[in-house]
């Protein structure tokens, strides 16, 4: 099998990517280019490529294109999606920081549905958002949500995390009735997996796990920990463990890096690439 | 000076919200035609002391990651003098009808000892209590997010850029709201 991340990097203007990845002595590249690891897809790519050089898989290929949240980016990549989609080879396609575009998301919807196999698609951040706002959401395999973006699915008239109504969002707000409410309105992918301080694998049928050990507070300012779990979760189902396994495996290994890494609230993301094969074997150890 | 086209228009429809279906209401919405622009219409209305909130588009208006600014109708044609002198045209102008559009106005802090962590809807920011470094950004998914992060890191709340001048979308719109807020706590 092959795989896709699509998504943005933070740069104005850079041009369209459309290569393979790799991860090499820490540092990441598409193609040719060397791309930073902070946040965002860079770091998602770099925890994929992580886990599967740690597997011993191919590592995925990336399209990218500059955005600073203009939309410029995300338009390029949008287009070149639709004109490659019919003669891609991958089967999981994950997507990323993409400007929200209910245009372009029916304009791909339409395209995958004319493959004679539908790939395997996951969604986090602004494509996750627009595939709720577009009413696709039940289209998905996998949305990767923290705590916040849960309210905003479960909240049928939110069209952002950011107009989430506050009855969705405070301190005592019941996970699982969001996750059901989410599926009850049809705003969920087939599985979710809920980041927070504990973290829940759902499906339509009910809580699949709930993982919360081990617990590193310092984690959550940390900007880069929900791009490195859908990383990681996109690389452990392309290596073909089923969803619900792929995402709890993957929580474990987050939390592993953490408890591993002991970071304080400066941490940078990419400072955790080197602790992925030991997270991954006490993850598969704790299963 | 020419008049600015949409003025007419503005006057057009501030005329037709006073009436029909709209008599309830002393709010209009201005929709525009990109995030940006709603951040320094914002920006702009505020300084000329107009009370003006970002909210969320209708649904039938909405195109994707979307705000609007909400103002009070009386000062609707200072509103558009104001946006015609900075060369800002709204698409349109609704009335305030929906009341799930408020934004999300709950803050979280979380003090981790030497760190100092604001939340703002999907969007949080850390610093360093000794020195006001921000050292951290997190949250969101819209594709400013990264950038602004990239822009933010390593500068203190004085030395960096404002939020509002570099965001695009509503993660960024809700980054700026939790620098404020860190502003707030930090100077009393």
């Amino acid at each position: 099998m092959s795989w896709l991340i699509v998504g943005t990097v933070p740069v104005q203007g850079d041009a369209l990517m459309d290569d393979q990845c790799h991860l090499k002595s820490g540092k990441l590249f598409v193609g040719a280019k060397e791309l930073p690891i902070n946040r965002g897809t860079p770091a998602l790519i770099a925890f994929a490529c992580a886990v599967a050089n740690t597997m011993g898989m191919d590592p995925p290929r990336a399209l990218l294109a500059g955005d600073i949240g203009k939309g410029d980016g995300s338009e390029k990549v949008y287009r070149h999606l639709c004109e490659t989609l019919p003669e891609r080879q991958e089967k999981l396609l994950v997507f990323h920081y993409l400007m929200p575009d209910v245009y372009w998301l029916h304009q791909i919807m339409l395209r995958i549905e004319s493959l004679s196999v539908k790939p395997t698609l996951i969604a986090d951040a602004g494509f996750m958002y627009v595939a709720k706002m577009g009413g696709v959401a039940r289209e998905f395999d996998l949305f990767t949500p923290d705590l916040g973006e849960t309210a905003f699915l479960a909240d049928e008239s939110a069209p952002h995390p950011f107009y989430t109504r506050g009855l969705f969002l405070n301190e005592n707000m019941n996970v699982s009735e969001l996750i059901e409410l989410a599926y009850k309105n049809e705003n969920a992918a087939r599985h979710l997996l809920v980041k927070g301080h504990v973290d829940y694998v759902a499906s339509q049928i009910g809580i699949f796990s709930k993982i919360s050990e081990p617990c590193v507070e310092t984690m959550e300012p940390i900007g880069g920990t929900g791009d490195s779990l859908t990383g990681i979760v996109s690389a452990l189902i392309e290596g073909g463990m089923g969803i619900p396994e792929a995402a709890t495996m993957a929580a474990r290994v987050n939390r592993y890096m953490g408890l591993l890494a002991s970071p304080t609230p400066a941490w940078s993301i990419k400072d955790f690439l080197p602790f992925v094969p030991s997270a991954i074997a006490l993850a598969k150890k704790s299963l | 000076m020419k008049k600015p086209r949409f003025l007419d228009t503005i006057a057009n429809q501030l005329k037709n919200l006073g009436s029909g279906n709209h008599v309830h209401t002393d709010r209009g919405l201005l929709i525009f035609n990109n995030t940006s622009e709603v951040i320094r219409a914002e920006t702009l209305l505020k300084r000329e002391g107009i009370e003006v909130s970002v909210k969320g588009p209708p649904p039938s208006v909405r195109t994707g990651c979307d705000l609007a600014i909400e103002f009070p109708l009386n000062s609707g044609l200072k509103v558009a003098a104001i946006l015609a002198h900075s060369k800002i045209e709204p698409l349109k102008m609704l009335p305030v009808s929906d009341p799930s559009l408020e934004p999300v106005s709950l803050f979280q802090t979380k003090d981790y000892g030497e760190y100092l962590m604001v939340r703002a809807a999907n969007m949080k920011i850390t610093i360093s209590k000794i020195d006001e470094k921000i050292v951290n950004v997190s949250g969101g998914g819209c594709p400013d997010v990264p950038f602004l992060a990239d822009q933010l890191v390593g500068k203190t709340l004085t030395n960096c850029p404002a939020p509002l001048s570099l965001g695009q979308t509503l993660c960024g719109y809700a980054l700026y709201l939790a620098y404020e807020e860190l502003i707030r706590q930090c100077r009393g």
